[in-house]
């Protein structure tokens, strides 16, 4: 049977089209990688669906609470101001101001849920707080919004979301965590949590949310991590 | 893959959950020397990583497909009724139990054995890798591997096995250089 493609021609044109590239090496290199991104990205938006929910896995591996590691980005341990409340706006049809009372008397969702740190860890922790789309239910987020920016008093820390991944059920601005009010180390008086996207996507110590018809970057996506980052 | 892979490794150089780390392994928070690393920090590992992934999953497919299509595979692939007494003859011989080696056609079957387990590691690494890449939206995948931490595991183990391959091959070609031609172009054609 004769061969179409032999590996000894595979070789040379794979060193023939490595040499090509070599050309311009690091340009190369950066239109290659964000060119990859962006097809990640698309198999990240074809893998997603809002009706695909983490499983709970059981309390049995719950990661004690002292081991569960906890970043910011600012000096010190970031304590919220007083008189602390949430501001919802952006595109929506009523811009709201809402306390942490306020938000905790709206429907609350808890989950346990295994969460994935870029960094290659993992931890199990109980999570309660409200769904945000009960939120762009309640403030009438437009039909435009496309992406959802969340920022913190963490010394400026922020992220910026998909809509559809912002609209998930796990999706939620938590207060509590394993069946307490949340402490200041994982983000009090209210963070984002989601079993969807990697930890630094989930914005701590949150002052508002913005539903958006364009796209914004985040603190450590503007430094060259991954924009989607989904789970 | 494997340059980018340590680097991303780098980051929690640890195996088993927080607050329960496996004890068997022997290099818990040791992270990888920087010269087995590749992108230079985090998110340029895991952008080579996931880039490249895509390559070896191409290259994965064209190798099967042209594998099935020009019926290679049957003199390269391990079929253990065929190969396996060979294999073990072989493998009697190279432990000086058997004084001659036993009949070999292309290849013997202890080479099948560890070209077709070299294949095997390759899906392995891929399906692994996956495993930890989309822990939620393809968690059967992780779950099909015992969960997250264990899949990183499987993933690591499989890059170690691959490394041992490829090194006995290099050393191979530093005892015998001729063999990597036949290396290199897959041998004389059937």
């Amino acid at each position: 049977m004769a061969r179409l493609i032999t590996r000894r021609k595979l070789l040379i044109g794979l060193a023939a089209s490595t040499a090509l590239a070599g050309c311009d090496g690091r340009s190369a290199a950066r239109a290659f990688l964000a060119g990859m991104e962006r097809w990640n990205e698309r198999v990240d938006r074809l893998l997603f669906s809002q009706n695909r929910l983490a499983p709970e896995p059981p309390a049995s591996e719950m990661t004690p609470e002292a081991a569960f590691p906890s970043y910011f980005v600012s000096d010190s341990m970031p304590i919220a101001p007083a008189g602390w409340a949430l501001k919802v706006g952006g595109i929506v049809a009523r811009p709201a101001v809402l306390s942490l009372d306020q938000l905790k008397r709206m429907p609350q969702t808890g989950m346990r849920i295994r969460h994935h740190c870029v960094e290659g860890w993992s931890a199990v922790a109980e999570w309660n707080g409200v769904q945000l789309r009960e939120i762009a239910r309640m403030v009438g987020a437009s039909r435009d919004a496309q992406y959802v920016e969340f920022r913190s008093f963490d010394n400026g820390y922020y992220s910026t979301w998909d809509i559809e991944s912002s609209l998930h059920p796990q999706t939620i601005l938590a207060y509590g965590m394993n069946g307490h009010p949340l402490y200041p180390d994982h983000g009090a008086p209210l963070r984002l949590y989601s079993p969807v996207k990697l930890g630094y996507k989930c914005v701590k110590y949150l002052t508002e949310v913005n539903f958006l018809p364009t796209r914004a970057g985040g603190y450590w996506e503007d430094q060259g991590y991954d924009w989607y980052a989904g789970v | 893959m494997a340059g980018s892979g340590l680097q991303i490794f780098a980051a929690y150089p640890a195996l088993g959950p927080l607050g329960g780390k496996y004890r068997w392994y022997p290099f818990q928070d040791d992270a990888p020397p920087s010269w087995l690393r590749f992108g230079g920090w985090l998110a340029g590992a895991r952008h080579w990583h996931f880039a490249i992934a895509w390559f070896l999953i191409l290259n994965g497919v064209i190798y099967f497909i042209y594998m099935v299509a020009s019926g290679e595979w049957r003199r390269r692939v391990f079929i253990p009724t065929r190969d396996t007494s060979n294999a073990i003859a072989m493998f009697a011989y190279y432990l000086r139990l058997r004084r001659t080696p036993p009949p070999e056609d292309f290849y013997n079957g202890l080479q099948r054995m560890a070209y077709t387990s070299a294949i095997l590691f390759g899906l392995v690494v891929v399906f692994s890798g996956l495993a930890i890449y989309k822990p939620l939206q393809l968690h059967w995948i992780t779950a099909a591997f015992g969960g997250y931490d264990f899949a990183r595991v499987v993933h690591l183990s499989c890059l170690v096995l691959l490394a041992l391959f490829t090194m006995m091959h290099l050393v191979l070609v530093a005892l015998h250089p001729r063999t990597i031609v036949t290396m290199v172009t897959g041998g004389p054609r059937g």
